[in-house]
């Protein structure tokens, strides 16, 4: 006792045990975990026994949950933990030396120090958390700063604010990010248009989802308003998980309000008296500025019960993840609010009709309400004035990897991948991954491809890979990431990730045969056809896309028939010893 | 003879109890001559296999030699089946892996009880002993395996037959049950 953090941690463990005593709802459990975990590092076991009293739950509930989630554990695995950010692009910024490095200068403490999926910083990397606060530019004068301040046993809280200073790098403005929004005039506006003006004016914006699904959000809006209910919820999925996207987590630092405004809009428009914000845990350091600017807007009455002074009544509770990217999927998200495991529901019933408690819910990425903040102030002409016939409007793209300037580029749909490397700077590039580990791998000759839900859809992931780069190191990174992230329900995921990674490795090591590329083909589209939700079915596109359009990157990394590591030369090696001294010296 | 299938078959550290099992499928032999060629083979004198739809190997790779015949039936062999327990395991000659060559040789040419005129071979033209001996598909890729030692001849048959007819071969639990 005695020391900085140990006080410091108490008293968190005081505070965390209060918050369980308060709380009687079983769907906060995910919630009451995560400040256990926050407060002792892991789950101890009269924690899980306390939860089990206070919220009547077994300790299966528990248990299930607890092992579900990356970011908690039952297990306390060091003073400090250490998660590095293992994206492609982290990759490619030496986040395996950064590994080795922390290793030898941290190896006589109590650090624990791993890999995690993408933290969303692809942009300013290679990046670390530590205790879940996340930290950019791991360099090595960092890493040597990093090292004094745990040896010091400095709780990370309060290490120099220096240390969580993120970039925002907006580097393209199109017609959506050069405008200002004054909080509260969309409201404003919805509540004079009412429901019906308003739905219309989204429909004519031709305003799609920006998760990547692109569903028409007017129709989403509309199938949730039209379904007869008690309550209905309006949730913001800020679970930004796909490896190679942060335009969320640029919005949330710089536009919450309006991406909460949007919220209120829809809340307005749909009936809606709660809304949720699924915040990644990965993004937890955003979470006291997002409340603050929640506090903000109750006392400025843009939420709470009489919003502008009229008969509106919505308000908004932010949820953290845990670090599953499952939780992206719509319905697992809904699962992990209501504090279960985020394991996907069958559809249908679509979360329109029955989410959130069972009751119609929506649920759009951040971009689309930050989007629908601008659209109903400045009106759907003003925003289908650009883009494609089937994707009006600009949207938001994170732009990482092999390329001059990495950071958040607006562009109208329609442009094509020459466009954007030319403006990002991507030169001498082999290909890019369009929407992240799950999406479209295109390579340098059919750059003339368009972003747009026509051709090129994306969930605003864009990755340049460079000519110096090997693609089977970025596909053995995705098929790492799908392993680990897939929820283990259905088992053709489950199953056909680990198989195809087990493939990937085999040619990577040049160890790969004709007979598993034509099982990678197979287990791929039995994967994409049996898949129980978009993960699964998704998961494969990468590898396919490799088959199909440079199958020689195989063939390259395997001698096919025969088989690399028997070694004859080194087999007879003995032999040939042996007869030249044995049967020398006898003769 | 154009339109035949070619079937290449090849015993290396084996005891060629594998053939035997072939030569085992008895008169179904004369059905099959009508519809396959035997290339290099043990039933041929052949030397070197060339061009053929099927390899069949038994034994496992224990010299340099074997290695070389492996890698020919490889390269010359569409679809190439690995039979009988040593070329899957090694079988019997991988028994001298407990111990090292260097005591294999000391024991059988220099140590061992009642030997005369002990030395060890060095007569270049003898294939080189590998350290440890292999199983087949730990030096190429192989296609099909047929367990067992030898595995019965209906066996064989049915794996050639449906190979013959393009389709891939498909076993019932009593034809691959060994208790």
């Amino acid at each position: 006792m005695g020391k900085p953090d140990d006080i410091q941690q108490s008293e968190k463990q005081t505070e965390a045990i209060r918050f369980i005593q308060h709380t009687s709802d079983h769907s906060l459990l995910l919630q009451c975990l995560i400040k256990i975990q926050e407060a002792y590092l892991h789950i101890p076991a009269d924690t899980v026994e306390l939860l089990q009293q206070q919220l009547g739950l077994s300790y299966a509930d528990i248990n299930v949950v607890v092992e579900f989630y990356s970011f908690l554990s039952f297990e306390k695995s060091g003073d400090y933990q250490i998660l590095i950010s293992n994206n492609i692009t982290d990759q490619f910024l030496g986040n395996q030396t950064l590994f080795k490095k922390l290793n030898s200068r941290l190896a006589d403490v109590n650090v624990s120090i791993e890999y995690t999926s993408c933290t969303g910083l692809c942009d300013q990397g290679p990046a670390i958390l530590v205790n879940g606060w996340a930290i950019n530019r791991v360099d090595d004068e960092r890493i040597e700063h990093i090292a004094e301040l745990i040896e010091q046993r400095l709780p990370v809280d309060q290490w120099p604010s220096h240390f969580f200073e993120k970039e925002d790098n907006i580097l393209r403005r199109d017609i959506q990010l050069s405008v200002e929004c004054q909080p509260g005039a969309a409201i404003k506006t919805a509540i004079q248009q009412g429901r019906e003006q308003s739905l219309e004016t989204l429909e004519a914006a031709g305003l799609k989802g920006r998760g990547g699904a692109g569903f028409s959000t007017a129709s989403k809006w509309r199938f949730c308003a039209q379904t007869e209910a008690g309550q209905r919820y309006v949730v913001c999925n800020a679970d930004e998980g796909e490896p190679g996207t942060f335009k969320d987590r640029v919005l949330l630092n710089q536009y919450a309000h309006d991406v909460f405004e949007g919220m209120t809009v829809c809340a307005a428009v749909i009936g809606a008296t709660r809304g949720l914000v699924y915040l990644r845990g990965e993004y937890r350091y955003l979470l006291p500025q997002l409340q603050q600017v929640l506090q903000q807007r109750r006392d400025d009455g843009l939420l709470g019960a009489h919003i502008l002074g009229e008969d509106l009544a919505f308000d908004i509770d932010i949820h953290l993840g845990a670090g599953a990217y499952i939780c992206g999927e719509e319905s697992a998200l809904i699962e992990s609010l209501e504090g279960k495991r985020g394991i996907p529901r069958i559809r249908p019933p679509f979360p329109v009709v029955s989410g959130y408690l069972g009751q119609p819910t929506v649920v759009n990425n951040v971009e689309s309400f930050w989007s629908v903040s601008r659209i109903m102030l400045l009106g759907a002409d003003w925003f289908a004035g650009v883009g494609t016939d089937a994707s009006k409007g600009t949207r938001l793209l994170s732009i990482s990897g092999d390329c001059r300037d990495p950071g958040i580029y607006e562009f109208p749909f329609g442009v094509t991948v020459t466009e954007i490397l030319a403006a990002c700077g991507g030169e001498q590039t082999q290909a890019i991954q369009m929407a992240g580990a799950a999406g479209t791998t295109v390579l340098a000759r059919d750059f003339e491809r368009r972003m747009c839900h026509e051709d090129l859809a994306t969930g605003g992931s864009f990755m340049v890979i460079g000519r110096q780069r090997n693609l089977l190191d970025m596909l053995a990174n995705f098929s790492n990431f799908f392993t680990h992230e897939s929820c283990g329900f259905c088992t053709p995921c489950r199953v056909g990730t680990q198989l195809i990674d087990d493939i990937i490795c085999c040619f990577k090591q040049g160890q790969g045969s004709t007979s598993e590329l034509q099982q990678l083909n197979d287990i791929a589209k039995l994967m994409q056809q049996n898949s129980f939700c978009g993960l699964g079915s998704s998961a494969p596109t990468a590898f396919l896309n490799a088959l199909q359009q440079s199958p020689e990157l195989f063939s390259a990394h395997g001698p096919l028939d025969d088989n690399p590591q028997f070694d004859l030369t080194a087999a007879v090696a003995e032999y040939e010893q042996l007869v030249a001294t044995l049967s020398g010296d006898l003769r | 003879m154009k339109g035949k299938i070619k079937i290449a078959t090849t015993s290396l550290a084996g005891c060629f109890g594998c053939h035997m099992s072939i030569l085992d499928i008895d008169e179904r032999l004369i059905d099959l001559v009508d519809i396959v060629e035997f290339n290099r083979s043990p039933l041929t004198d052949i030397k070197h296999a060339s061009q053929c739809d099927i390899g069949i190997i038994e034994g496992a790779v224990a010299n340099s030699e074997n290695v070389e015949v492996l890698r020919e039936f490889r390269r010359e062999c569409k679809t190439l089946v690995a039979i009988g327990a040593c070329a899957l395991n090694g079988g019997v000659p991988a028994m001298r892996n407990h111990y090292s060559l260097t005591e294999c040789i000391k024991e059988s040419y220099l140590d061992g009880i009642g030997l005369d005129n002990p030395m060890v071979p060095n007569d270049p033209d003898l294939p080189k002993l590998l350290d440890k001996v292999h199983p087949v598909q730990e030096v190429v890729k192989i296609d099909y395996f047929l367990p067992g030692c030898p595995p019965p001849a209906d066996m064989i048959w049915k794996m050639l037959t449906d190979l013959l007819a393009g389709r891939e071969p498909v076993f019932t639990p009593q034809q691959i049950y060994y208790d």
